[in-house]
């Protein structure tokens, strides 16, 4: 028996170079595993950005029918205010539907795609690692590299599909956009998204956990937008900084380019070639930063559940905070540029009269944004509560003389403080640098009143959040799409000429052209009083309802 | 005796899954009681029920002489709750955590708290997220036994602990015991049970399928006999109660039910008795009896199966 045994048999011996085994063994199951696990998740960011972009296009020539629509569309943008918020206007001699597309869109879709890069390159890295999960796999036989391999080929491939999916279907809905413009529209916001895969395989490796290497890789799509915003409209070089730069700077339906792309595919793997240099030093389930000891005793002021929720939330806050403050500050600072814009250009200013109302509108734009990250903020917020009965946390606190309802309601003070700080800060850095370009000191109270206009808003969204968590937990994160709603209503609302009733039930509406125009108060007072209801709702539900843990 | 914990026909469903299907469970103030059975039979949920987290069905549940659904915050300031899987925050310190739940309970025994911690050799100052599964279990335990309350609720408490640590585990329900507080304790370790408890209850399938003192329990099962004649025994198989009959020459092996145990043992001397051992039953026989026939269905063989 021995004997027959020594002498391996082919099939033995293609096992046993198996064994050997890479870095890499495995990368082909465990793509398969994450592709079974994002079945639904996969196909609906793919489905949903595929369809947003080409589900659009026909209602183009129905909202621009004639070259003069078109043109005086292209008027409204060649200025300083709009390049800051969209990217750098050109084509905009013969605005063709192509132009506009890649005027009013690609930048869109190019964060969304980053953004969704980020989040699912971390659900299958860190967070992975950080429930332990991966420990489990890689005691299998599974290389080093093979996680972050699998999870970068899934999303980068995703990311590819939707490009591919883009070109093939945009000129079938809109004849005017030919197939290799429409692939080169695709490929330059699939770049933004394959950058940002990097982004994301980086960050994960950088923290321990999962929702700092989100947030980091959030913060820095946050930079690559604001590095191209001042760069298009001042310093250029700052643009050729950033990827969404890059991708907008192939000039897409215009001048076709294809080589800035190449810049993004260098950055990809530098970000990937990095992210694999730290997985080979670093321990699993480490991050760069090794964790030091803490205090052995809890300081007074976590003595309470609220003293509990603001500690447990108090970085991610932090980091929103930073980040509204500096992009207000970063917005705030163009004002000049658009003033001296104004007074350069005779013809606008018969038009427009002075400067002042192309500012508002700028800063109405700027106030809605803040307002959108800061709903995005509150929904994180919120989001905490479910997250901390679903891990198992809340039940040790709720098993102390801690009530149901005194337990929710500090997460939801957090969020709503959280969001109402956010506008405050960010509307506060917005002013300053507004303020100074302008030598204009009033605008900080027309500021302040916009920004607690829109936190109504804001808290509407997360008393949405709260409201299912009360009553249908698991639903929870259908409030991603309120927001979603939000987002393009009232960023590409401008552009789209929605119906009125269609911009009207945004919660972002009533205080949209604040601080120069009118306040919705009706409509304030109403989403008030709803999101009073719904928190309402949202504490009563979670006071009858059995903790679950799925 | 007061009742700590009255439960009564407790019926639970998640779903089309009964989990807790009539359940009645007792525990007197001031006693030590096991709450016995395997994974899935319903222990946790009971648990949760107990302490207001997951709302029963029908059926009635009393606890500390309140409603453990809508007086929970008053019941919870008197009683401490360690979970059978402890998640800590990742962020907070293994001190922070256990300052916050006593905190959070009403207060710590300081002098209770630092003695404890070196008992059971924990270091508080590291993050949450760095404790093995048995540190983490310390810090539930920690924070539990330093709070001044009446009465302990502990889910599988001594899971991923050392055996030298479930030994000051078992000193510090002594301790407790001996100051006359109620201990609910949950476990499928049955050397632990029959260590420190007063009173078991067995749990199957969400029912209460056994409950009494030990000795009780030791009464409805049975006894081993080995003994040596000075002739062979013959007749045993006509007496009751008598199962795994082996005679071999002059010695005798079988199981008697405890209650046939006196007829048995007198037959037994009426052939000249040379040698006699007894062996009372185990906790773990008591707990093979009841679930001896799942085990068997799955094909595994147990001396103690019953399966007869």
């Amino acid at each position: 028996m021995s004997v027959t045994t020594a002498e391996p048999r082919p099939r033995q011996r293609a096992a046993q170079r198996r064994q050997g085994g890479t870095t890499l063994t495995g990368t082909g199951t465990v793509i398969r595993f994450i592709l079974r696990r994002d079945r639904v998740r996969l196909p609906i960011w793919i489905g949903a950005i595929v369809l947003g972009v080409v589900g659009s296009l026909p209602t183009f020539p129905e909202t621009y029918p004639t070259a003069a629509d078109r043109q005086a569309r292209a008027d409204l943008l060649d200025n300083p205010a709009t390049i800051a918020l969209t990217g750098p206007a050109y084509g905009t001699d013969n605005y063709t539907f192509g132009a506009m597309t890649a005027n009013e869109l690609l930048v869109w879709v190019a964060i969304t795609m980053a953004l969704m890069s980020v989040l699912l390159m971390v659900r299958h890295t860190r967070a992975e690692e950080e429930t332990g999960r991966t420990e489990l796999l890689r005691a299998a036989v599974l290389g080093r590299h093979a996680g972050t391999t699998a999870a970068f080929t899934v999303v980068a491939g995703a990311n590819v599909l939707i490009g591919l999916l883009l070109g093939a279907l945009m000129p079938a809905a809109l004849d005017e956009l030919s197939m290799s413009s429409s692939l080169l529209f695709g490929a330059a916001a699939t770049s933004v998204g394959v950058v940002f895969t990097g982004v994301g395989a980086l960050t994960a490796q950088v923290t321990e956990h999962a929702r700092a290497a989100t947030g980091l890789g959030a913060a820095a799509v946050g930079v690559a937008f604001a590095l191209r915003a001042i760069g298009d409209v001042g310093t250029e070089a700052l643009s050729w900084l950033s990827p969404i730069g890059w991708a907008q700077r192939t000039r897409v339906y215009v001048d076709d380019r294809w080589w800035p792309l190449l810049l993004s595919l260098g950055l990809t793997v530098l970000l990937v070639a990095l992210a694999f240099a730290i997985t080979s030093r670093r321990d699993v389930g480490a991050g760069v930063i090794q964790p030091r000891p803490g205090s052995p005793r809890a300081g007074a002021r976590l003595s309470t559940p609220l003293g509990l929720a603001v500690r447990l939330q108090r970085g991610n806050l932090i980091g929103w905070t930073v980040g509204l403050l500096v992009f207000g500050l970063a917005y705030g600072s163009l004002a000049s540029s658009i003033e001296e814009f104004v007074s350069e250009n005779s013809t606008l200013q018969d038009f427009l009269g002075d400067s002042d109302s192309l500012i508002d509108g700028f800063m109405a734009m700027v106030v809605m944004m803040m307002a959108l990250l800061a709903a995005a903020y509150g929904l994180t917020a919120v989001l905490r509560l479910r997250s901390e009965e679903t891990m198992g946390r809340a039940e040790p606190v709720l098993a102390t003389a801690v009530s149901r309802t005194r337990f929710a309601a500090s997460h939801l003070v957090v969020a709503l403080g959280g969001s109402l700080l956010l506008m405050l800060v960010g509307g506060l850095g917005l002013g300053i640098t507004a303020a100074i370009a302008l030598d204009d000191g009033s605008v900080f109270g027309r500021l302040f009143v916009a920004a607690l206009a829109h936190t109504v808003g804001v808290w509407l969204v997360v008393a949405v959040a709260a409201a299912l968590i009360g009553l249908a937990p698991q639903l929870v994160h259908l409030t991603w799409v309120v927001l979603t709603y939000g987002v393009v209503v009232g960023v590409l609302g401008g552009f789209f000429q929605f119906p009125d009733w269609v911009t009207k039930i945004s919660p972002f509406d009533a205080a949209s052209t604040l601080p120069g125009g009118d306040l919705g108060t009706v409509a304030v007072v109403i989403m008030g009083v709803l999101a009073v209801a719904l928190l309402w709702i949202g504490l009563l539900g979670f006071r009858r309802r059995d903790l679950t843990t799925t | 005796m007061t009742t700590a914990i009255d439960v009564a026909g407790v019926v639970k469903t998640f779903g089309t899954v009964r989990a807790l299907d009539g359940l009645d469970l007792r525990v007197s103030t001031g006693e030590v009681h096991g709450f016995l059975g395997p994974n899935g039979a319903g222990k946790s949920t009971t648990i949760r029920v107990l302490l207001g987290l997951l709302r029963a069905d029908s059926g009635t549940v009393r606890l500390l002489g309140g409603d453990p659904w809508d007086d929970a915050v008053a019941l919870h300031r008197r009683l401490a709750y360690v979970p059978g899987d402890v998640n800590l925050w990742p962020n907070l310190t293994g001190g922070e955590a256990i300052d916050l739940l006593g905190r959070l309970r009403g207060g710590l025994d300081e002098k209770r708290r630092q003695d404890l911690l070196e008992r059971f050799d924990l270091d508080p100052t590291k993050k949450g997220r760095t404790y093995s599964k048995g540190n983490r279990q310390k810090v539930a335990l920690v924070a539990a036994l330093a709070s001044d309350v009446e009465l302990l609720i502990l889910d599988e408490p001594t899971s991923g602990l050392d055996p030298l640590m479930e030994a000051v585990f078992t000193e510090c329900i002594d301790e407790w015991k001996d100051d006359g507080k109620t201990v609910l304790l949950s476990s499928h370790i049955l050397a632990e049970v029959e260590k420190l408890c007063d009173r078991v209850s067995i749990i199957r399938a969400g029912t209460i399928v056994e409950s009494g003192t030990l000795a009780e329990l030791r009464h409805l099962t049975r006894t081993s006999i080995h003994a040596e004649t000075a002739r062979a025994v013959t007749g045993l198989d006509q007496l009751p109660g008598i199962h795994d009959l082996v005679v071999e020459d002059h010695r005798v092996t079988f199981d008697v039910d405890t209650a046939q145990l006196d007829g048995a043992v007198k037959h037994v001397t009426g052939f000249g008795l040379q040698s006699l051992t007894s062996q009372p039953p185990t906790l773990e026989e008591l707990f093979l009896r009841h679930y001896g026939d799942e085990l068997a269905a799955e094909g595994v063989t147990t001396e103690a199966g019953a399966v007869s």
